[in-house]
């Protein structure tokens, strides 16, 4: 590897250990004892158990743990927040790892956030969530088509119960949220 | 008794029959559900995964609306547990944190709201089974249901993290309620094993596998009874993929607990919307 290559690397290591540091501190009293793992029920899908995943936060292996699969695979159990013998809070820091892979872009984690993302961006403009709406920003931004097909069977069901329509009633539902989300976003940038 | 109420996007939409059959079954028993007036998401599990003052802040808009409302009613009730647990956390958190609550209220301020800490967030199924309970429902049971065998399906976050009214790995509030309707208990394993939440549209197989564990699980119930929307969506839509990847019938009646409770009390179907229901509740018509 070029030489200019490593100190680019070493530049990154460094300034993404920065991203870590909260997180750290928070785990500090993890004592590697598995409890989490053993909790999981998505654990056997993990490139890295919880457990790993946590040494390696700890470590500031940023790289391992921003390219792992086992954060965007946290469905939000609390298992392991409920059992960990130190009181870690274990899905929150889960969370912590979401927010920062949607925000670096990480590839492995690029369907979730594109998911939320477009979830949250229907609040914005609604107030209150529009399946319809949010489902079809979601399968626009993956650009794979073999997505929405898996959903038709469902989406074709709920149509005819009524309960998603096509073109929501949204003189019913609208309160945007612009301003609001507006707000929490300069709060978090003075932080 | 009255309850400030919280019904959730989910609600509106693709778990409309949850909202019916709540306010039926309330309607019922006498009490009045108050609904929190322009209400707005709680975030679901998106916020939380986006940015966390966002995730505090969205369900903290509706519990400042509500302590602006009628300040005899301390409880709000919540049949959505992911909506429960958002609304909780915000809560929680904010009575812990006075800076948080301080950065929450500059949020909300222009719009003329101002969050204090007042009131009480309740899950529907706290509700039932403390405040009214295996006894306050007894009286209103007028249709044995004793040929019916039910799997009570908890999910996860009306129990953790936060340890309020059952015990988070071996729940049993809905048992005595159930019960009051003349209906046995299936004995499983599987009642607060996670159905998959939002990972069943990101990674829908990975999702499906943990349903099929879930209806093998209740092999021999008559239905699996929830207590939130995300869960009846995942155990009920993809019943027909999911029994044709694992070469088994998996096909499962699912309702929801005021559903169930409501046919118990000789509420008509249609008025608890059973027919929205994309399992096959036909067994219970």
């Amino acid at each position: 590897m070029p030489s200019a290559e490593i100190s680019l690397t070493i530049n990154t290591q460094e300034t993404e250990e920065d991203i870590l540091g909260p997180l750290q501190e928070e785990l500090s009293a993890c004592i590697q004892c598995g409890t989490c793992t053993a909790s999981c029920r998505n654990a056997q899908l993990m490139d890295f158990t919880p457990r790993r995943l946590w040494r390696l936060v700890l470590m500031g292996q940023t790289e391992e743990v921003f390219h792992s699969k086992t954060f965007a695979l946290c469905s939000a159990c609390y298992y392991c927040t409920l059992r960990c013998p130190r009181g870690l809070p274990l899905t929150d820091a889960m969370n912590t790892l979401k927010q920062l892979g949607a925000k670096k872009n990480v590839a492995e984690y690029r369907p979730n956030a594109r998911f939320y993302g477009s979830f949250l961006e229907s609040v914005r403009r609604h107030g209150r969530i529009n399946e319809m709406e949010f489902m079809r920003r979601y399968f626009i931004l993956m650009k794979n088509p073999a997505i929405p097909i898996k959903f038709t069977p469902l989406g074709i069901r709920l149509l005819r119960k009524g309960k998603i329509s096509i073109f929501p009633d949204k003189s019913k539902t609208e309160r945007p949220l612009d301003q609001f989300f507006q707000r929490v976003e300069e709060l978090e940038r003075q932080q | 008794m009255k309850y400030l109420y919280y019904p959730g996007c989910s609600l509106e939409g693709t778990a409309v029959e949850y909202n019916i059959s709540t306010r039926a079954l309330f309607d019922a028993l006498g009490i009045e559900l108050v609904e929190i007036k322009d209400w707005t998401c709680c975030g679901a599990s998106a916020a939380e995964a986006q940015s966390e003052l966002l995730s505090i802040a969205l369900p903290a808009r509706n519990l400042a609306i509500a302590e602006s409302m009628e300040e005899s009613i301390e409880d709000i009730l919540v049949p959505c547990s992911a909506c429960y647990l958002n609304l909780r956390r915000a809560a929680e958190e904010t009575r812990k944190d006075p800076e948080l609550l301080a950065k929450v209220n500059k949020v909300l301020e222009p719009e003329g709201l101002e969050l204090k800490g007042l009131k009480r967030v309740r899950h529907l199924l706290d509700v039932l089974s403390s405040d009214i309970g295996a006894i306050g429902l007894a009286e209103h049971i007028n249709k044995t249901m004793d040929r019916y065998s039910v799997a009570p399906y908890y999910g996860c976050q009306c129990l953790r993290p936060y340890v309020v009214f059952d015990d988070p790995e071996a729940p049993t509030s809905m048992e005595p309620l159930i019960l009051a309707t003349g209906a046995r208990i299936q004995d499983w394993h599987m009642a607060t094993k996670c159905c998959g939440a939002s990972l069943m549209n990101i990674k829908p197989e990975i999702a499906q596998e943990m349903v099929a564990s879930i209806l093998s699980g209740a092999s021999g119930a008559d239905a699996i009874v929830t207590v939130c929307p995300m869960c009846q969506m995942n155990l009920e839509g993809y019943q027909n993929q999911i029994s044709r990847s694992a070469h088994k019938d998996l096909h499962c009646a699912i309702l929801y607990l005021p559903q169930f409770l409501g046919l118990a009390m000789g509420i008509e179907s249609r008025d608890l919307s059973l027919e929205m229901n994309l399992s096959n509740p036909s067994a219970f018509l």
